[in-house]
């Protein structure tokens, strides 16, 4: 497989460190001429010193035949912008990227990017184990954290009161499969009628969470019409 | 008409001073205060600090009524992302961008943003001044596409996206 990572600081480096052990190809795009030295001393002239925000840039180092563009800056705007060249000129099957300010996932996702991974939402999680102040509360990361336990706590306003399984909209890649209810805990069936107070429990996958959050818990942060 | 514009440079600000003195409603924002030094002290509309690509701060500074929406930032992605907050999240309809790589002034016209591009405005001038034909580059190019690539259209209003929409295509990446 061909990968190109954009980006060579700590994340881009170690990944692209990574995937060669793994045996893919790569390319690493980092457009700091210095920081491109340094990266190419340690692990050989896979490196290209341009910005791979730059559509001339992109197609130069091969962009159009690879696999897997990952989109790892700093910067949330440059991520979002390679990852949708990417995309739409250069027809890469698959896009990641990486998205520092979690309101942004919304849009991301919106406008195209298949995968993002958010550092801040994965520590945020990690908080939130601990300190359950959102509805949607992250019990445990499953695998190498492609899949995630969610219990989700039905409070008022909850669009899924009254609805059952069947009634929600619920993503492909989420499965809702338990609800725990004055303690007791039983398998949702796709006719059990939810109930104010339940707690839903699924496994999903990360990017199914807002999808999830606005059935279950109801959801302000879409976005607003017109 | 209620014009947004996004950097307060030399164009910004011009654009921003000419507007309020031809009566519309001007609000431009820069993350820098000192850039609004720019503006006349006659100016008459708002000046705002703040990031243009964040969605809370644009919605604050009224984002979601303007007619036009305009990024002229020092940033090609910057540009991009805050005219794509304002058209998808916010729901302008009329939004310009100034990306001066070609390339992406290119691709963005395409998928929905109208975009300017110095680069090519600059050299069509120049071309027309010295007398050699037009460069083909990219000037101002108004939005041409879908809004929504790799999608079918969507409705302004409707915002949720199917799970299927944003799945990653193809088949599962092998390791």
């Amino acid at each position: 497989m061909f990968v190109l990572v954009v980006g060579g600081g700590k994340v881009g480096y170690y990944l692209a460190k990574e995937l060669i052990d793994s045996g893919h190809e790569v390319a690493l795009m980092e457009k700091d001429p210095t920081r491109a030295r340094q990266i190419a001393n340690e692990i050989g002239s896979i490196v290209i010193a341009h910005d791979g925000c730059e559509g001339k840039y992109l197609g130069e180092a091969g962009c159009n035949r690879a696999d897997v563009v990952a989109a790892v800056t700093g910067d949330d705007e440059d991520n979002l912008v390679i990852c949708q060249m990417a995309k739409h000129h250069f027809d890469v099957p698959r896009t990641i990227a990486r998205v520092n300010n979690p309101k942004n996932e919304v849009l991301f996702r919106h406008l195209g990017v298949d995968e993002l991974v958010s550092p801040t939402r994965m520590i945020l999680g990690s908080i939130e184990q601990d300190i359950p102040v959102h509805e949607l509360l992250h019990l445990a990361a499953l695998g190498e954290g492609e899949l995630e336990l969610i219990e989700a706590h039905l409070q008022p306003g909850s669009p899924a009161i009254g609805r059952s399984l069947r009634d929600l909209d619920i993503p492909e890649s989420c499965s809702l499969f338990a609800v725990v209810r004055n303690g007791v805990a039983t398998p949702l069936l796709p006719e059990s009628i939810l109930q104010e107070g339940d707690k839903v429990i699924a496994i999903g996958k990360p990017d199914a969470e807002s999808a999830l959050h606005g059935q279950l818990i109801g959801d302000p942060e879409a976005f607003a019409a017109g | 008409m209620k014009i947004v514009i996004v950097g307060c440079g030399r164009v910004g600000a011009s654009a921003a001073e000419l507007w309020d003195a031809a009566g519309h409603e001007v609000v431009i924002l820069d993350i820098s205060t000192s850039a609004f030094e720019r503006l006349p002290p006659t100016f008459g509309g708002s000046a705002i600090r703040g990031d243009g690509t964040d969605e809370d701060v644009l919605r604050r500074a009224g984002v979601e009524g303007a007619d036009v929406f305009l990024t002229l930032t020092e940033g090609d992605n910057r540009n991009i992302m805050a005219a794509q907050v304002a058209a998808e999240a916010l729901g302008v309809g009329q939004v310009i961008a100034k990306i001066n790589d070609p390339v992406r002034a290119n691709a963005y016209a395409e998928i929905g943003i109208a975009t300017l591009c110095r680069t090519g405005l600059m050299l069509d001038a120049i071309d027309a001044e010295i007398g050699l034909p037009p460069s083909g580059l990219p000037g101002l190019q108004p939005s041409i596409g879908n809004r929504h690539p790799g999608g079918e259209h969507e409705d302004q209003g409707d915002r949720a996206r199917s799970p299927s929409d944003v799945a990653a295509p193809g088949a599962p990446v092998e390791a």
